[in-house]
């Protein structure tokens, strides 16, 4: 174990995966010469040339068109898209051509690819540069999604995402990136499709991803020791292929749970959630499930706007709060 | 700046009528290979009919895009190819795919969505595949295959590999953001790829000028200084030769190129396209520039190819179809059980 930042997680495991295979390269805006706009791939351009390393123009559907290209013929890009943002004039090869070509030409060719993408709010960089646009790809048979929380997952999942055969969106959140935490050492993996019980309880379930996740288990900690409450906090961490087990056997203890999530609540990550879990835990849940979510507003740049629109540790307090009363009225009823 | 060879163009007035003149290669290239441009380009405009029939008999589904009329662009383009090149295409493609060397039954059992189809019906007509012979997929968006063609030559450049991608598309993808960007790519990175628009002077019922401010398509490469020429895609011989040098030159000097063929399209946009936009005195005129007839009259002008050797390959490559029809039709749709196979790679590809 070691600990560092979420971004030297990242960092490392780019180095180390470059160091291993001739077929990985990494591909993207400001990546190299510029060390990359939140200088995760800093340095790395100097270790391993441009060859390795390159720097593209500004044309996000040319060079994801580029890369999809690249995997085709087995060589396996990481391709860095400056902020989730910018993905939208990539769309079409992400989700008409990098999810379709192994099953619309009948298996003939994968495409290891692999896109890794901050998003996020909280930077006062308003409504073109908060979003969280992970139900897009989410939704898309073909693709594969996760967004890890902390350091040893950041690690763990890049990882597993550059070995896999498909297209592998890797989302990371610009607040994250100076957070720090243990990250096991040596040639380390978490395999796509398992959540993460970051924190046991009894009471009620805390179902979350990224950035809050890691605000879901300040609060969890908190309220355990200000209240006695016994909150369980699942990191999701892979949104598809989804950890269906995990989440339920978690509510099936609990009997309550609560989405928190800083996309918009509208056909969000939680909605996925909450359906999933009336559809195999209905007869275990004792209270409504709550989401608490982004604001369905694009996001404002004066900060009390933009920190009244985001999902706070707050709203998440007032969630649990309502789901308490909900138990006591079940008990004297 | 423009490139000599667009300066040139640009003088001579560089059309249809006017393009390089093939004569050379008619002279130098042997009489069986000659004959064998000439079966294909029958093989397609066979293949190509009896689609649209099949269509209408509802065997085949979906859009079905043909290549008649543009058969001496299709058969020029990949015989000026080498044999372990990379092909990507628009979804106008039974032709290239054809002469790719996917046979035409595998190719029709592909539009009658059975599993011995070359994308195991999971593609269909504007999607079709194969990864042993470097048919690296017709494309339904618009576009989108060019940076793709760009990525896979990226991945040759990147192993120093000698072979080298070939990237067809229709007119009206000149307009779009995926041609500039990936010329630019190509250009910046010198990558072995050569870009090849069919211009067939219609996208959809879009005339080449009313999309395209710059109705002289193979000049646009001069905004990525990347050689470029236009010709006669209705000479298969020219299409062929400009091919072979363009593919030589992104094989040896890692130059991409861009080529204009100018041809026109006999039917409508799709089967179904009643075609209604077109002038008729227009497409009276491009009939009577008919690619098969024009090269059948060079042959056997050049004492190749007399009346009886002529329909000989006709009347093979009319089996040919049959048989491709045949096969079709025997062959069993894929089992429903294997719906979720190839979603993902590995995991038992579920
Ligand atoms: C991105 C996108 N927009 C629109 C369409 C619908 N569409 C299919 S073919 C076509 C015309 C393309 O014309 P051109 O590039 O000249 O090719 P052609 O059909 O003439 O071979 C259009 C608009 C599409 N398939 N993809
Ligand atoms: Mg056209």
């Amino acid at each position: 174990m070691a600990e560092m930042t979420y971004r030297q997680a990242l960092h490392d495991t780019l180095r180390e995966e470059l160091l291993r295979d001739e077929n990985v390269f990494l591909i993207g805006e400001e990546i190299g010469r510029f060390e990359g706009s939140y200088k995760i791939t800093a340095g790395l351009l100097q270790e391993f040339g441009p060859k390795r390393v390159v720097d593209t123009p500004i044309c996000e559907n040319g060079f994801v068109g580029l890369a999809i290209g690249a995997a085709m013929l087995g060589l396996r890009p990481i391709v860095e898209i400056m902020t989730i943002n910018f993905i939208a004039l990539a769309m079409d090869e992400i989700v008409n051509h990098a999810a379709k070509i192994y099953y619309m030409f009948g298996g003939q060719c994968p495409v290891p690819l692999v896109i890794r993408t901050p998003g996020g709010g909280g930077q006062q960089l308003s409504a073109t540069h908060s979003q969280n646009l992970e139900v897009w790809f989410a939704h898309v048979p073909g693709l594969k999604v996760v967004a890890p929380s902390t350091p040893a997952d950041a690690r763990g999942l890049l990882r597993t995402a550059v070995r896999d055969d498909n297209p592998v969106l890797f989302l990371e959140n610009l607040a994250l990136y100076n957070t720090r935490g243990e990250v096991p050492e040596g040639d380390y993996t978490i395999p796509f499709g398992k959540a993460q019980v970051m924190k046991e309880g009894r009471d009620l379930t805390i179902i979350s991803y990224s950035r809050m996740a890691v605000v879901a288990l300040d609060v969890a900690r908190r309220l355990e020791q200000e209240r006695q409450l016994s909150i369980e906090v699942v990191d999701v961490r892979s949104l598809r292929p989804l950890d269906h087990e995990t989440i339920v056997n978690s509510v099936k203890k609990t009997n309550r749970a609560i989405i928190f999530e800083e996309d918009w609540r509208s056909y969000g990550v939680g909605a996925e959630l909450v359906a999933t879990i009336q559809e195999e835990a209905f007869d275990y849940l004792d209270a409504p499930i709550q989401r608490v979510a982004g604001a369905e507003v694009p996001l404002p740049y004066s900060k009390p706007l933009e920190q009244a629109a985001l999902p706070s540790a707050r709203q998440l307090v007032e969630a649990v709060d309502r789901l308490a009363i909900r138990k006591r009225r079940i008990v004297y009823a | 700046m423009e490139t000599r060879q667009q300066r040139k163009a640009a003088a001579q007035g560089a059309g249809p009528g006017d393009a390089r003149s093939s004569a050379s290669l008619l002279e130098g290239t042997d009489r069986e290979t000659l004959l064998n441009y000439y079966y294909q380009m029958v093989l397609i405009r066979y293949f190509e009919e009896k689609a649209g029939e099949m269509y209408t008999r509802a065997r085949i589904g979906g859009y079905c895009h043909l290549n008649l009329g543009e058969e001496a662009t299709v058969v020029g383009f990949c015989a000026g190819l080498e044999p372990d090149d990379y092909v990507y295409t628009n979804y106008r493609e039974h032709g290239y795919a054809i002469c790719r060397g996917i046979s035409p039954a595998v190719v029709m059992a592909e539009l009658f969505g059975k599993k011995t189809g070359c994308s195991l019906g999971r593609g269909g007509s504007m999607h079709l595949f194969d990864i042993k012979r470097r048919f690296m997929g017709g494309y339904g968006i618009v576009g989108g295959q060019l940076p793709l063609a760009v990525g896979a030559a990226f991945a040759l450049a990147y192993r120093g590999a000698r072979e080298i991608v070939a990237c067809q598309m229709g007119d009206g993808t000149t307009n779009g953001g995926p041609f500039h960007e990936s010329l630019n790519l190509a250009k910046l990175y010198r990558l072995p790829v050569v870009f090849l628009i069919v211009n067939n002077q219609y996208g959809m019922g879009t005339r080449v000028d009313q999309g395209s401010a710059v109705p002289d398509l193979y000049r646009k490469a001069c905004a990525y200084d990347m050689r470029s020429e236009r010709v006669d895609g209705t000479d298969v011989l020219a299409v062929l030769e400009a091919v072979r040098t363009a593919a030589r030159i992104a094989r040896e000097e890692r130059e991409p190129s861009l080529i204009e063929a100018v041809s026109y399209r006999f039917r409508g946009h799709s089967v179904v396209d009643p075609d209604r936009y077109r002038p008729e005195e227009e497409v009276r005129r491009w009939r009577e520039r008919d690619p098969i007839l024009l090269y059948a009259a060079r042959l056997k002008e050049a004492g190749l190819m007399d009346d009886a050797k002529r329909q000989e390959l006709e009347a093979r490559a009319q089996q040919e179809v049959e048989e491709a029809v045949r096969f079709a039709e025997e062959s069993e749709f894929p089992s429903v059980d294997e719906l979720y196979d190839f979603v993902y790679a590995g995991e038992g590809g579920r």
